[in-house]
């Protein structure tokens, strides 16, 4: 191990490195903003990520003392209690909403019990161009010296690869899959509304009430329960503890306070935090609080895998609005001013970062919060109300990375509501995404959900879907498709590295037709999904035995009735995800081989692999044909979209209904968050013309520049899958501003969604392109094909254009901004 | 059954009327306006195109060339059009769509499959097929069966035509139609005739015919500096159509850009038509209020 005693040289920050550090001129603040709001959103979107040491000291010192005395879930509880007793609590100038995980804004505590940080890591993230992380030397040092000599050999993660067999480990590092739980713990969860009507101190009754229950004699388990139970109970008071705590400096801070106004603002907070979340919130504001001490447990208690969701939060929000707008006490402007508060509060929580390799496959700083505004109530009722509407102002004026939003819009939800959100999107942040929920209600009954639950769940991080509040939906990692069919060209060898990854499944050379090819395929995917599951399985258990979560299971309905772990089959329902990534590149390249190797022999089996192989150089004739000349997913063309339909269905059949631990099963999910671009680079060139290194194609988009029939096409490409068989699917569409710049553009968009939402989509998202993008097409115009502009009265593809006609479009969208 | 030469059917149209559409463009048209902006539409007959910069120079449509037509020279890749038969080959070959054909024969059955798939959009949105050109008329018989096929199926029909046909012919397709997308170049007969390669007695005959007729009209207007932006003509085309009997007639303006620079390139076409001056915003906005004062709501875009 080196150490590294010479400062290292340390790179400028990139100015809008993933929306965290916009120049000021772009901190455009909307109309809606107030100078508190904006003083708060300048301090989180310019203060840079840091890394606290603050929770592995208390924990290693506590993990010391303590280790072996206890029951791993008491053991644990006690040591967030630990934790709670002793962290700094913070609250800012200016600040509303209060608490947070570090002991500042944007201040990310480590979590060595599932992986440890080694000095190298901590270098790298103080040094790096992007999504960095500053530490000072003598955190460092502090961390050397107290932390890191102590989890040696203990971390989950050693534990985990000391476990598993060599065969995973190659596949492992060929990129054929990744492992979520290798360091943090399994999350993806969000909440349903029981928080907004029973306090902790309700919930401790009830745990009581269930210790009471237990039956020593007949229940073999019931002293695991009463462990549990007894954890579940010491990390309520945790989190009284902590918010008790806010309310004690809230009250110091009002005495020494010499603004009237902001020391009134101190003794609210204080009464708020007296109040929440011992009992049950009564205000607005206590409603708002209340989740967010919610959710700092839960993330502060481990590192659990996308943050924490408050789920439909509008719904859970809205009678809380409408009582006290009717009785006055709340204004629509200080609603939204909490709220904006709360909005910031999320954005100073970005993601702990990883160690090692795996920083590579996620490279971002967002922790994937994600609010769910709009869709339906338990009883299939319209959920939009008017804090929906201010949800939806506030993602458009205060344009901050987390978190995360996604429209919900049913047959029920009305036009005015997805009118407003389009008016949204075409402002080209990203957000908000817009979900399906007549689909995915029906995506989660298949899976065994009642109709009451499915209705109330919805969309955690990223388009999974899961049972708000009843469900440990768990994403075990993403399935590089693509790579599986380039492990298959190979026989099993990854021609990255020549090593052994999969099985021999034949040289495709001597493959007499397509569907020997096809059933090669399909064998190679089922042998590396298996090795997949193995390894999760093994990992489930891991965090059951070792690494429980006490407090997250007081809030997921029926782990207290069940008296077992949120990891331990808690829920009511238990769910692992595989998301498989690729969908489009793998179709294309199907249909590459069975087009023109095996029908029309265009080109032998020996030429393509030998093509790929030399990543396509001196093969431009070679790789013209296939990029224009074949059919590709996203067109509408059945070709294509049978052999889209084939894949999927055989994803199916490796994944789906696959038992977990927990008695239950597992099922897929099309998706690839940024996992897309660390896949391209651990695969060679494919054999549908895209080159090495690059980027696969997205969820269940088509592969970049694919699709070259418009927006109809892909929606009619997409459909053909069938939707409710997966726990979510993901499309993207580029859209040029010039296309939406109109008040019946945007209704055509939202005709555009309701169609695809009627014909059985899932999810959809909209980029809107900006100038770099344009400049990027005219550099590599086939990965844009599918750029539409709208000139008045007309409209063509940007790659049909001249050079001129382009440089035109280029300056005419930068001044089309919205 | 009739069959029509197609050379685009562009999916998602926003600009050719209500709602999301599916528009077809029909090959040849009988005028030759000076800023069509689908040069490959005037020309009635199967065409070549050749994109110079995406041509990677392999040669194949050299080697395939039954005629000879393809020929290498210092500039690249050219066909000799004299000996060229548009058998189409080179196109087959051509790994990187720098040759393609234009015009392909399709029937209304092979059309009204293609119409159908875009069904939920029109459910959605109001939308419909619209027919386009080129000059659409030209196919009448063609369009009076695929428009009644679009009706009995409950599409809605557009037809974006530039007037110039038989009167009985356009009330004959009128009768399919839901709304017509009327073009209006120029007032003045002599200019209409300088611009557009045609007079304009016809077209403006139709247009009253149409009108009195009871047809849903939507007027789509040019406009081009130097050609027809100016007050005297917009002063006379809302002259005629606030005369035109029915309900007031919504115009839509489409001001000129030179998009067709590309095509023409395509096509081998050298036309003047850089000459051709793109109307300013305020030009444009001078238009709406000429035509606001005459009493007429005039729109930018399709």
């Amino acid at each position: 191990m080196e150490t590294i005693d010479q400062p290292t040289k340390v790179p400028e920050r990139k100015e809008k490195a993933e929306g965290n550090f916009y120049p000021e001129k772009q901190n455009t603040s909307g109309p809606g903003m107030n100078e508190r709001i904006q003083r708060l959103r300048k301090q989180t979107v310019e203060t840079e990520p840091s890394l606290s040491i603050e929770r592995a000291l208390h924990e290693t010192a506590f993990y010391k003392e303590n280790y072996g005395k206890y029951s791993i879930p008491v053991l644990r509880a006690l040591n967030f209690l630990d934790h709670c007793k002793k962290k700094t609590i913070y609250i800012g100038a200016d600040e509303l909403i209060v608490g947070e995980r570090g002991p500042q804004p944007k201040a990310v505590p480590t979590f060595p019990e599932l992986t440890c940080h080694s000095i190298e890591d901590f270098h790298v993230l103080n040094t790096r161009d992007q999504q960095r992380y500053t530490i000072s030397q003598e955190d460092i040092d502090t961390y050397e010296r107290e932390v890191i000599p102590y989890w040696q050999g203990r971390t989950v993660r050693e534990r985990i690869f000391g476990h598993v067999p060599p065969e995973w480990q190659t596949a492992y590092e060929a990129g054929l899959f990744t492992e979520f739980m290798e360091q943090r713990a399994p999350g993806h969860t969000a909440l349903d509304g029981q928080i907004y009507r029973k306090g902790l101190l309700d919930f401790k009754t009830q745990i009581a009430e269930e210790i009471a229950k237990l039956d020593y004699l007949n229940d073999p388990e019931a002293t695991d329960k009463f462990e549990e139970l007894k954890a579940m109970d010491i990390s309520c008071d945790a989190v009284i503890l902590f918010a008790e705590r806010h309310a004690e400096l809230a009250e110091r801070m009002a005495e020494k306070e010499s603004n009237q106004q902001r020391a009134a603002e101190l003794r609210e907070i204080a009464r708020v935090c007296h109040k929440v979340p011992a009992q049950k919130p009564d205000t607005f504001w206590e409603a708002i609080q209340m989740y967010w001490f919610v959710h700092l447990g839960t993330i502060t208690e481990l590192n659990g895998w996308d943050a924490m969701n408050p789920g439909h939060f509008d719904q859970h929000l809205a009678p809380f609005y409408t009582a006290e707008i009717a009785t006055g006490t709340l204004s629509r402007e200080q609603a939204k001013e909490l709220l904006c508060c709360f909005w910031i509060k999320v954005n100073n929580h970005p993601a702990p970062p990883k160690v090692g390799i795996t920083a590579r496959e996620s490279g971002t700083y967002n922790d994937f919060t994600n609010l769910n505004i709009g869709g339906i109530t338990s009883d299939g009722k319209d959920g939009v109300s008017e804090v929906s509407y201010i949800m939806l102002e506030i993602v458009e004026e205060l344009h901050i990375l987390q978190p995360g939003n996604a429209v919900h819009i049913s047959k029920v939800t009305p036009d005015r509501f997805l009118e407003a959100a389009c008016k949204v999107i075409r402002q080209g942040h990203g957000y908000p995404s817009v979900f399906n929920p007549d689909i995915y209600t029906v995506e989660l009954m298949r899976q065994g959900k009642s109709l009451k639950d499915a209705r109330e769940g919805g969309c955690s991080g990223c388009i999974e879907v899961g049972a708000f509040g009843k469900e440990a939906f768990i994403l075990t990692g993403y399935l590089n498709v693509p790579k599986i069919l380039e492990v298959t060209l190979n026989n099993g060898f990854d021609p990255l590295t020549g090593k052994k990854v999969g099985i021999a499944t034949g040289d495709p050379r001597e493959f007499q037709s397509y569907e020997e090819l096809y059933q090669a395929f399909v064998n190679q995917l089922n042998y590396i999904v298996d090795l997949k599951i193995r390894v999760s399985n093994y990992i489930d258990r891991m965090f059951a035995k070792y690494a429980p979560a006490p407090f997250l299971s007081v809030v997921i309905e029926d782990c207290i009735s069940k008296g077992r772990d949120y990891y331990d089959a808690g829920p009511r329902y238990n769910t692992n995800y595989i998301q498989c990534t690729g969908l489009g590149t793998v179709t294309d390249s199907l249909s590459t081989l069975k087009k023109h190797v095996f029908e029309q022999q265009t080109f032998s089996m020996e030429h393509v692999l030998d093509a790929v192989a030399n990543n396509f150089e001196g093969e431009e004739f070679l790789r013209q044909t296939i990029i224009n000349k074949t059919p590709f997913f996203g067109n509408d063309n059945d070709y294509a979209d049978a052999i889209a339909l084939q894949v999927y269905a055989d994803l199916l059949t490796a994944i789906d209904g696959k038992p977990n631990t927990k008695g239950e099963s597992f099922h897929l999910n099309m998706l690839s968050t940024t996992c897309h671009i660390y896949f391209g680079k651990m695969l060679g060139a494919t054999p549908n013309g895209r080159f090495a290194g690059k980027s696969i194609s997205d969820g269940t988009s088509p592969s970049h520049g694919a699709d070259t029939h418009g927006p109809s096409a892909v929606v009619r490409s997409l459909t053909k899958l069938d939707h409710t068989m997966s726990g979510g699917t993901l499309l993207n569409q580029r859209f040029l501003p010039s296309l939406l710049k109109r008040e019946e553009d945007i209704k055509k968009l939202a005709a555009l969604i309701r169609s695809y939402f009627t014909m059985g989509g899932h999810h959809i998202q909209f980029n809107i392109v900006d100038t770099a993008t344009l400049k990027a097409a005219q550099k590599t115009p086939e990965d844009y094909k599918d750029l539409l502009v709208r000139m008045a009265g007309y409209s063509d593809y940007f790659n049909d254009m001249n050079e001129d006609l382009q440089q035109e479009v280029i300056e005419r969208t930068e001044n089309e901004a919205f | 059954m009739q069959s029509a030469l197609t050379f685009d059917i562009k999916r998602y149209a926003i600009n050719d009327g209500p709602g999301i559409r599916v528009t077809i463009f029909l090959k040849g048209c009988p005028l030759n306006c000076r800023w069509c902006h689908n040069p490959e539409s005037i020309s009635p007959q199967v065409q070549k195109l050749f994109t110079r910069a995406k041509c990677i120079g392999c040669g194949e449509c050299i080697k395939v060339c039954p005629s000879d037509a393809c020929k290498l020279t210092r500039d690249g890749i050219i066909t000799v059009k004299e000996l060229c038969t548009l058998c189409g080959k080179c196109a087959v070959v051509c790994p990187s769509l720098a040759t393609e054909m234009s015009g392909r024969e399709q029937s209304v059955a092979e059309l009204l499959e293609i119409i159908e798939k875009e069904r939920p959009f029109f459910d959605q949105s109001g939308g419909g097929v619209t027919f386009s050109g080129g000059e659409p008329l030209l196919y009448a018989d063609f369009l009076c069966e695929i428009l009644a096929a679009c009706g009995q199926r409950g599409i809605h029909r557009c037809i974006d035509t530039a007037g110039l046909a038989k009167t009985e012919t356009l009330l004959e397709v009128a009768k399919q139609t839901d709304l017509f997308l009327f073009d209006l170049k120029h007032m003045d007969n002599e200019k209409h005739k300088q611009w557009t390669g045609v007079g304009n007695d016809l077209i403006l005959n139709n247009l009253q015919a149409l009108a009195e007729a009871g047809a849903a009209i939507q007027i789509r207007l040019p406009l081009i500096k130097g050609v027809n932006a100016d007050h005297e003509n917009i002063a006379a085309t809302a002259a005629f159509i606030a005369a035109l009997p029915g309900g007031k007639k919504s115009i839509s303006l489409l001001p000129y850009h030179n998009i067709a620079a590309a095509k023409d390139q395509k096509l081998g076409l050298l036309r003047e038509q850089n000459r051709l001056q793109e109307p300013s915003p305020e030009d444009v906005a001078a238009v709406i209020a000429q035509f606001t004062e005459a009493g007429l709501r005039a729109t930018v875009g399709g």
